[in-house]
Formats: structure tokens, sequence, C-alpha cells
């Protein structure tokens, strides 16, 4: 088992399961810079997978499956942000509400198109390419994991730099912490934050919706229901541990791409294959555990900190 | 005659909640001047300047700047007119740097991307260009509080604000801190800009200011020139009662001794005491009254006394026992009723029915219940006696209390509070916001309890409710006790002025005869 874990095939199947966490992980990170708690990422990962697949059946063109799984994932980012951030709504019950209706609507569409509730398997839809990477490919070892992912595994890494460079090194960036910090603060300047909260929402679709294609149209080449499968609720967790920081929260995603990967892997192994599936739901709490535990230990830390500088004020 | 860089003609502003903010207020600002804009809380000048910044929109009233007049629909359409407002809760993102703070909105940008070392220079620059000592690149939250007001001020002039608003800025400064913040704005006046300096503190606006708006109530009593005008003159305006409403009662036969609070210390806010060594005594028969420019320590005093708070220093003695680090329960079990400042969070629950929230306090006693459960008739005929006694205007007892008016909320509460085995009252603002009719009625029942020998602890900022209700007097300011007076009668309301506003203090032999055995 040690040799299997060491392997570059075990290793090539961590980035590859990392990939939609991450996703998943960015979709909640910049929503939440902005002050909106996004719960519905695995509802736009649902709908986005679907919806890519069925265009790109359609038009048999990758390219624009691509683009109207995208254009869907925004579609439900905004969608949220208009009733949580227009009509005032609840954010949790609005989300739970969007994550039960986008699987119940993917099933249903699903089914006008295919006749199958089960799976798309009938539909000629088309896959994202992988990509060998030419030079370090050659590399022994290394070429092995890294090269030959799928695209999106590619685009991850870069969105994961694309959305760090927004928020420390963009204005937009900047407004969007603001608003998300003390959106008194920049009403008070004149910055109009329902519309920064609807923009990093739309961001946030997007991101996710890079998630729900890899999973029905790199990971598996079709779209199956629920098939994301706790995915983006796991990329809520991994960008909770990451505490805010995009390269702390990416380095948690990769924690539970190895978790998954893990039970992907010791399923050659005679372990009861339920008990392999929980792996990673398991790895989502103990990991939170962990973060919670360390977050109480630095706030106590805090709190000793203002104490003693309030001491030091009297004196 | 200067040019008037700012008017404000004939502005009112009624709240949704049917509150007159401000009523046909004229208030006008030279080029140049440091402009005082005075009132106790609630006066409406707070109101005033948010219309000014485009918070608030007024009903009624027309704004000129620069003799033009102008609609102010939003802080953007204030800061384009050159209007900028340092607000007593600073406007700052804790986790951005001063220059981010500093930028919002208006970042330096080199193609996409925000040019970060131009941010800071420019930050650097205007802080040096009006002597602001300040670290463009440190993280707000590590700054003190002296420092975050600077950047607030920074922040104003980056955008190119003439006009400067500063709301109570000095509230949260230490001494030292004042000190140099005033250097600071005469430079930003030699300079050319205009700052609106709202305050209470007359000192503070003798030491600044050029002139003086003073705020009553809604209504502007007057502009004077600060170098003219004395003191008591200007403390008077501040705090005088615009009629005075008689309250008849006859004369207090204080008794023995109810409520005794010695030495009482308590947490620290700027480097001061909240509360440093406050004691008096109530005594059964007499309504002994707390005035005070609000945020004095009151709150905390009466917190404390009714052990909401928990007591750091002196002693409590109520009834004979010590209560210094009792409980609620234990307090209201010796006979007091407290009727709070805030009705709708500690008086009452809004969600429960006016039923409910009169039984709320005696639940607990046998007389409501029948075998272990609580009692639906008895409950009924007690509540339904407490309802007619005390006039709440209702069409159930099971109306839920949320639906009342305010005045009928105050009466469910005080009806409460002052009925069953009461050996002391306390009453925090017990008619703010409240009809006269109903003012007029709670006055009245506490009069009748202060006959019956209850002691009666009275903390009102209503001039003239502190002055007509209670018997004796005595004045907190920042924190301490700076005066009694044993007869409220004998006092003026110049004088409490000044006592409130912290211009006089008795000496200690005066105030300690607050305190009787």
């Amino acid at each position: 088992m040690i040799q299997l874990i060491l392997s570059s095939q075990f290793l090539f199947g961590v980035l590859r399961l990392t990939t939609p966490i991450i996703f998943a992980t960015l979709s909640c990170l910049i929503a939440k810079k902005a002050g909106v708690r996004n719960i519905t990422i695995e509802g736009t990962m649902l709908c986005s997978a679907l919806g890519g697949v069925a265009v790109s059946a359609w038009t048999q063109n990758v390219w624009m499956g691509l683009l109207a799984g995208m254009a869907v994932g925004v579609g439900v980012g905004l969608f949220l942000g208009y009733f949580h951030i227009i009509m005032d709504t609840d954010i949790w019950l609005t989300g739970i509400a969007i994550n039960q209706f986008a699987n119940g609507l993917t099933v249903f569409v699903m089914f006008l198109i295919t006749g199958d509730k089960g799976s798309t398997s009938s539909l000629p839809s088309l896959t994202i390419p992988n990509v060998h990477l030419p030079l370090i490919e050659k590399i022994p070892i290394i070429g092995q994991i890294v090269s030959g992912q799928s695209l999106l595994t590619y685009l991850a890494v870069v969105l994961l730099l694309v959305i760090y460079i927004l928020l420390y090194k963009t204005p937009l960036g900047l407004r969007i912490r603001a608003v998300g910090e003390y959106a008194l603060a920049a009403e008070s300047v004149g910055e109009n934050a329902d519309r920064i909260k609807l923009i990093a929402l739309g961001i946030s679709g997007l991101c996710a919706s890079f998630g729900g294609m890899f999973m029905s149209m790199s990971y598996s080449s079709r779209f199956a229901r629920d098939m994301v499968a706790g995915r983006g609720f796991i990329g809520i967790a991994a960008e909770s541990m990451g505490g805010g920081r995009p390269m702390a929260a990416a380095a948690a995603a990769l924690f539970f791409g190895v978790a998954d990967s893990l039970a992907n892997i010791l399923q050659s192994f005679s372990i009861p294959s339920e008990l392999l599936m929980a792996i990673p739901y398991l790895a989502t709490i103990v990991g939170l555990v962990v973060y919670s535990a360390k977050k109480q230990k630095d706030e106590q830390r805090c709190i000793q900190q203002n104490i003693r500088n309030e001491t030091d004020d009297k004196s | 005659m200067e040019e008037l860089i700012l008017e404000m003609k004939q502005i009112t502003k009624i709240y949704g909640n049917g509150v007159l903010a401000n009523e046909k207020v004229d208030f006008s600002v030279k080029k140049g001047e440091i402009h005082a804009l005075m009132g106790e809380n609630g006066a409406g000048k707070s109101t005033l300047m948010k219309m000014l910044f485009g918070i608030e929109h007024p009903d009624e009233g027309e704004i000129f700047i620069g003799g033009k007049k102008v609609q102010i629909k939003s802080p953007t359409d204030a800061l384009n007119l050159g209007i900028g407002m340092v607000h007593q809760h600073f406007m700052l993102v804790d986790s951005l740097t001063v220059a981010e703070n500093m930028v919002l909105r208006c970042e330096p940008k080199r193609g996409l991307f925000i040019d970060m070392g131009k941010a800071v220079s420019e930050a650097e620059h205007i802080a040096k260009k009006y002597n602001f000592q300040i670290d463009a690149k440190a993280a707000v939250s590590t700054l003190p509080v002296g420092m975050k007001q600077r950047v607030e001020i920074l922040k104003a002039l980056y955008r190119g604000a003439e006009i400067l608003i500063l709301d109570e800025p000095t509230a949260v400064l230490t001494p030292q801190e004042t000190e140099e913040l005033f250097r600071q704005l005469k430079k930003l006046r030699d300079n050319g800009h205009t700052i609106i300096f709202i305050s209470h503190k007359i000192r503070e606006i003798k030491e600044l200011c050029d002139r003086i708006t003073i705020l009553r109530n809604g209504q502007s009593k007057g502009v004077y020139d600060v170098t003219e005008a004395s003191v008591e003159e200007l403390s008077a305006l501040v705090v005088g009662r615009d009629n005075v409403k008689k309250i008849e009662k006859s004369k207090a036969v204080p008794g023995e001794t109810m409520l005794c609070v010695k030495n009482l210390c308590y947490g620290y806010a700027r480097k001061k005491r909240i509360l440093n060594g406050v004691s008096f005594s109530v005594r059964r028969g007499e309504i002994l009254g707390i005035a005070g420019v609000e945020g004095n320590g009151q709150r905390e005093l009466i917190e404390i006394i009714t052990q909401l708070r928990r007591n750091e220093k002196g002693e409590l003695w109520l009834d004979g026992q010590n209560i210094s680090a009792g409980n609620v329960k234990q307090f209201r079990d010796l006979g007091s009723g407290y009727i709070p400042q805030d009705r709708l969070t500690y008086g009452a629950s809004t969600g429960a029915s006016i039923e409910e929230n009169l039984i709320s306090a005696s639940s607990g006693e046998k007389k409501y219940h029948n075998r272990g459960l609580l009692s639906a008739a008895r409950i009924r005929a007690y509540t339904a006696q407490l309802i007619r006694e005390f006039q709440i205007k209702c069409d159930s007892p099971r109306t839920n209390v949320g639906m009342l008016s305010g005045g009928n909320i105050q009466k469910v509460v005080v009806a409460r509070e002052l009925t069953g085995d009461r050996n002391l009252i306390i009453a925090d603002q017990p008619t703010r916001g409240i009809d006269i009719k109903t003012a007029a009625f709670i006055h009245q029942r506490l009069i009748a309890l202060r006959d019956e020998g209850k002691a009666v602890l009275l903390v009102s900022a209503d001039l003239n409710e502190i002055m007509e209700l209670s018997d004796s007097l005595i004045v907190m300011h920042e924190g301490k006790i700076t005066a009694y007076f044993p007869d409220a009668e004998m006092v003026t309301e110049q004088e409490l002025g000044r006592y409130m506003l912290g211009l006089d203090r008795q000496d200690e032999e005066q105030i300690k005869e607050v305190c009787y055995e």
C-alpha cells in the first residue's frame, strides 16, 4: 500500500481529484471576500456540469460547451445574488433552496433531453482534452505526475493565481475586500456595495462552473445525477481552513484531494467500498476540527495580548 | 463680509418614526473657519450633518455650496462637492493598509492593477503636506484610535475635501491626542480648509473654534462668535429648557437610607475610569435624580446597581444587605423595580403578550400556580387589574407587546416594575420618546410611590424631568459625582448646566453630604 501511495500514479490522481475542489474553494473564497457566504457551489457545479455536456453534445464543439457551462455558472451566482442581495432573502435558506433546486432541475433537464434519469451516457457529448506538457513531460517522475492532466487542471492553477492577483493587486479586488469586511466604510466613499457583491458572486459562479465541468467533461465523459458528490461543500470546508488566504485554502484543497485519491486507490484492497467512500468526508470533519482548534488557540492568544496591552495602557 | 462656503436654509427632517430631528434649521459656514455645532445628544447635530453628507435627505429646505444650490443625494455627491466627513465610528477597513483605505475607489492605476507604490507615496505626500505623521503601509487594525482618526481626515483630504465635518472627534481621544488634533485642525484652517466641529464640550469649542451654532431639540438657537459669547450664555443655550413644565408634588420627607453606593469604580475607557469613586445614597421617601450629559458613566452605574454588570470595586448596600457581589434575582427579591432605558431590549419581550410580559417577573410566585402549572385564570385576573390601573390601551391582554405604541409598551414595563412589594425603584430615562400624557402618568406613579415611602433613583437626560421630578439631585461628569443639591428646587438651569458640562464642581465636603448612613 505504501508503494501505491508513493507511486507517480497516485500523485497524478491527487492532482486530478484536487482540481474540482480547488475550483470550489476559489468560488467560495471570492464570494466570502465580498462578505457573502456562498453555499450554492455544489448546486452551481451540478448545473454547469450538465450545461457543458448538453451544449457540447448539441453543437459538437467542446469550446461551445465550455462557454455554455461558464454562462450557467455565472447565471446561478447572479441568481443567488438577485435573491440574497437585491431581494434581501436569508443567505442560508436561499442557498439551501438553490442547491435542492439544482439537484432536481438537472435530473429533470437530463430526462427531457435523454429520457434517462440516471446519466447522459446516450448523449454524444465531448470531453475537454488532456494536455501533454512539452519538456516537462520528459522529466522522470515529475513529468508523469504533472503532464497529461486535463486542461482544466492547469486552468485551476492559473485561476488560483488570477484570483490572488485580482483580490490583492487590482482596484476591484480592493473594493471586494473592503465591501466584504466593512461595507459601510466602502459606501462612505461612494461605493455601491451591492454591485460589488453581485460581481463577486458572478465570479464565484464562474469558478464553480469549471469544477462542475471537470466532473462531467474530463473526470468522466457524461453527466450523472449528483455526480459532484459533495465536492462543492468540501471546497467550502477547504476555504474555511485556509482562513481567507488563497494559497492556504489551495493547500487545504490539496489535502482533500489526497483523501479523495486515497479512497480511490484503496479500492484495490478488500476494504468495504462504503467505508472508503466516506474517507473524503471524514477528512473534512477532521480538517475542520483541527482548524477550529487552532483558531481557538489563536483567538485565546489574541485576547491575552489585548489584556496585556490594556494593562500596559493603564500603567 | 467673508464668503459663505456653505448655507443650509430652513432644513426640516422628520424621520420615518415621526421623530422631528431638525425643524427649520439655518446653518451657514464661512470659508476658512472652524465652526462648532453644539448641542446635547439628540439635539439634531448628527442628522443635520448626515444630510450635508448625503446619508439622510431633508424633507424641506435648501443647501447651497459656494452660493450654488445643490442636491446631495449620496456621499458620492458630497465628496464631489468637496465635503468630507470623519464619522464618530470610523469608516475604515481594518485589515487594509492606511494607503489602501485612503485610495479606496480612487485608486491610482498602472494598467489593470493598482499602483500600490504610487498610492503609498501619494498618501505619504498628503500626510507630509499637512504635517500628519503616519505609516502608510501599516494595517489600520494595528493603529491606535488617534491614528485611525488621522487616517480618516487624510482620507477625506485625499478626495479633495474642502469642507471637513468632524463628528465628536474628541470623544474617543486622550487629552494628548486631542491637543495634537487641534494643532492639526488649526493648520488645516490656515491652509484654507473649512471645518465643522461637532461637540458638546464647551471648553474645547472655546479653544478651537471661531463661531458656534447651537442646536436644541432640533432647532437652531442661534449663531455666536466664540470669543464674544460667555460660557454661561452658551451652556444655558445648550441645556436650557424651552418651556418649563411644572410637575405638582409635595415636599419630600426622606426617611432611612435604602440604597447605598460606596466608592464604586468601574472599567477604563481611553485611559480614564468610566466610574471613578462614585458614592451616594437614596433614602426612603425621596426621588434622587442623576443629572448629566449622557455617556458620563450613568449607564454603567445603573447597570452595576441593577446587577446587570459585574461590580469591580466598591460596595453596594440595599436595605441593609451587602449586594456588592449579588445577582439580579437577589436584587429583585429585595424589592427593587427597574425601568430600563432600552425598553425594547431589557424592558419588554416584544414577541410575548402583554399578559406574559406583566407576569414575567413574578411567574415563580405560588399564587399564580395551580398544581405546578401556571394558572391562566389567576394570571388573567392579575393582569387585567394592572391593565386597568395603568391604562394600557390594547385589544386584548394576549396582544403581543410589539404591536403596542411606545407609550403603551412603557406602561407595560412600568406596571410590572412598580407593582408589588417595592422598596426601591430605579427609573432610567423613564419617559424618553413617549407621549406627554403617558409621561405625566408615569411621573405621577413615581411620585405616588415616593409618598408611600419608597426610594426612587431617577436618571434622565431630559432637563425638565430631572429638575421637576427629583427631590434632590446629583450631577455626574466623567465618571464622578461633581455636585449634590439636597433640594432640587434651589438649582437653576444655568447652574446645573455648568456642572453638567464640567465647568464647575463642588468641593468634596459638599458632595459627601449625599452619603447618608
